[in-house]
């Protein structure tokens, strides 16, 4: 049986908070979270939380899940550039009766993320749904 | 460094080969390119696999293949670098070979993936992809090349339907290789027709879920003139990385790992991507096939979808590619792929690839991608 606690336990800080990391010697801000910096070589990178808005690079809707996605099949996924600058790669949410398309502005949210498993954890992180307007 | 050769070639058919298990195809490319070379001596064995642990319960593979093949007591290791297993399970006997550390290699590329139902393999081949950030998520493999083909046609204004030539020219050219999988024609309105795996991914954008083992037999060239088969030189190895995760390159669009190695490859071997005769690209996905070709210098920045469009990539073009059917039309059984398609190179050079003969080919360029485009290995072969 795959027991996979610990693992998630360790992404807590990049799943419900979206935390990456900053470079400390020049402007690089990474997400997800890395030990050196790949552009001044600089280790020791400091945890950076991201805003979670940002705007759609790309998008596709997964007709063939993996294993342990079925449930929610068929689902959005996409690419989303960060207003901090790095892209990321996530499911969309909220998006059944929303035309999807390239620019877009986007937020994210923290969701359930697959199905839960023999061992009975269900995995919550960062998902990404067309941004809100805000009312009064 | 030494020159070094493969002097033997050997495939069995890539199938779903429900009774044959990942043993048997091993060995029976193995005897295929041990005949094919007319040599008995073999000093160490590579084998290129991605999924034997996931989909056959089988780890420590190389050993279970001496074994199976009777080779024992020889040095035996499993190579993995995903979809480029193949490949890099060549470049591991290049290695040794051209070091002078051994002379005789067999490297055999083995996948055995029909055991399994479509969503424990599309499981299994994200474990290519990162595990925390993309396959945790539900971000399958194509969803992946999926998000890079929408950003494609978005940046370049291409419409789906124009990447079809890439895989009407891989039926057309699988039609004519006895071992290939897939060996009906198809025409645009059946690509634009197939069932959507991604959208805008569909069935006839993919490479399918197959069975396969090729294998070669490597030698030094001082060797290799003593063989009976006109033997094919390795003119260039190449290999290089990019990040794992697609999202965290600066533009995925730019495939980086397969333009550096390509790079690499043409400077060992003193070449430009005009004087390559034929090129057995990674087409596991049209996209991949467009991103390469761009990479490699085939052609430029948004404009290879106008390269196939004028039927270039054609046997007939002045770059053919997937000679043989490709991975698309061959199939993509994927640590094995690497090796198919430089068996396939080899059998282009020595003008013994039938009805799929490119006239005249001289020099081909065999290139295995693993990821969504994070390794990548080009070799370059010459006679």
């Amino acid at each position: 049986m795959k027991v996979e606690l610990p693992r998630y336990h360790r992404l807590r800080g990049s799943y419900y908070r979206l935390e990456g990391s900053a470079c400390p010697a020049c402007p690089g801000r990474y997400f997800p979270p890395r030990p050196v910096c790949p552009s001044c070589r600089t280790a020791g990178l400091r945890p950076f939380v991201f805003s979670g808005r940002g705007t759609l690079y790309s998008f596709s809707r997964v007709l063939q899940p993996p294993r342990g996605y079925a449930s929610m099949a068929p689902y959005d996924v996409g690419m989303v550039r960060l207003e901090e600058g790095p892209l990321i790669s996530c499911q969309l949410t909220d998006s059944e009766r929303v035309e999807l398309s390239i620019g877009m502005p986007v937020e994210m949210v923290v969701r359930k993320i697959r199905d839960a498993e023999e061992h009975g954890y269900i995995v919550y992180g960062y998902k990404f749904r067309p941004r809100l307007q805000k009312t009064r | 460094m030494r020159d070094v050769s493969i002097i033997g070639v050997g495939q069995t058919a890539v199938a779903e080969h429900w009774d044959r298990s990942i043993r048997d195809l091993a060995v029976e490319a193995i005897a295929a390119a041990r005949q094919d070379a007319g040599v008995e001596r073999v000093d160490a064995l590579f084998v290129g696999n991605m999924l034997s642990g996931e989909l056959a319960g089988q780890e420590n593979l190389a050993t279970l293949v001496a074994d199976g093949a009777a080779l024992l007591p020889i040095e035996a290791l499993k190579i993995e670098a995903a979809c480029a297993s193949g490949g890099a399970a060549l470049r591991a006997a290049y290695l040794a070979v051209g070091s002078g550390v051994h002379d005789f290699v067999l490297v055999v590329g083995v996948e055995k993936m029909t055991d399994y139902l479509t969503d424990g393999v599309t499981s299994a081949l994200a474990l290519a992809a990162d595990a925390d950030y993309e396959a945790a998520h539900g971000i399958s493999f194509a969803a992946l090349n999926a998000l890079l083909m929408r950003r494609y046609m978005h940046e370049h204004g291409a419409r789906h339907e124009d990447f079809a030539p890439f895989s009407v020219n891989a039926h057309a050219n699988a039609a004519l290789n006895p071992h290939a999988m897939y060996r009906q024609p198809i025409t645009v309105e059946d690509f634009v027709r197939s069932p959507v795996v991604a959208d805008p991914i569909n069935i006839l954008d993919s490479a399918g879920i197959c069975d396969g083992a090729a294998a070669l037999l490597v030698a030094p060239a001082s060797e290799a003139r003593r063989t009976r088969r006109a033997p094919v030189r390795i003119a260039a190895s190449a290999t290089a990385t990019d990040t794992l995760g697609l999202a965290e390159r600066r533009d995925p669009l730019v495939w980086q790992a397969v333009a550096d190695s390509a790079r690499r490859a043409y400077a060992q071997a003193k070449l430009a991507p005009k004087d390559i005769d034929l090129f057995e690209l990674h087409d596991a996905f049209t996209i991949v096939s467009v991103l390469s070709l761009e990479a490699c210098g085939f052609a430029d920045r948004g404009s290879a979808l106008k390269l196939a469009a004028e039927g270039r990539i054609g046997l007939k073009g002045d770059i053919p590619i997937g000679t043989l059917g490709g991975l698309k039309g061959r199939g993509h059984p994927v640590g094995a792929s690497g090796v198919y398609q430089v068996v396939e190179t080899v059998l282009q050079l020595r003008g013994e690839a039938g009805a799929a003969q490119v006239r005249g080919a001289t020099i081909g360029m065999a290139q295995s991608v693993g990821g969504s485009g994070s390794v990548a290995v080009t070799h370059i072969l010459r006679v």
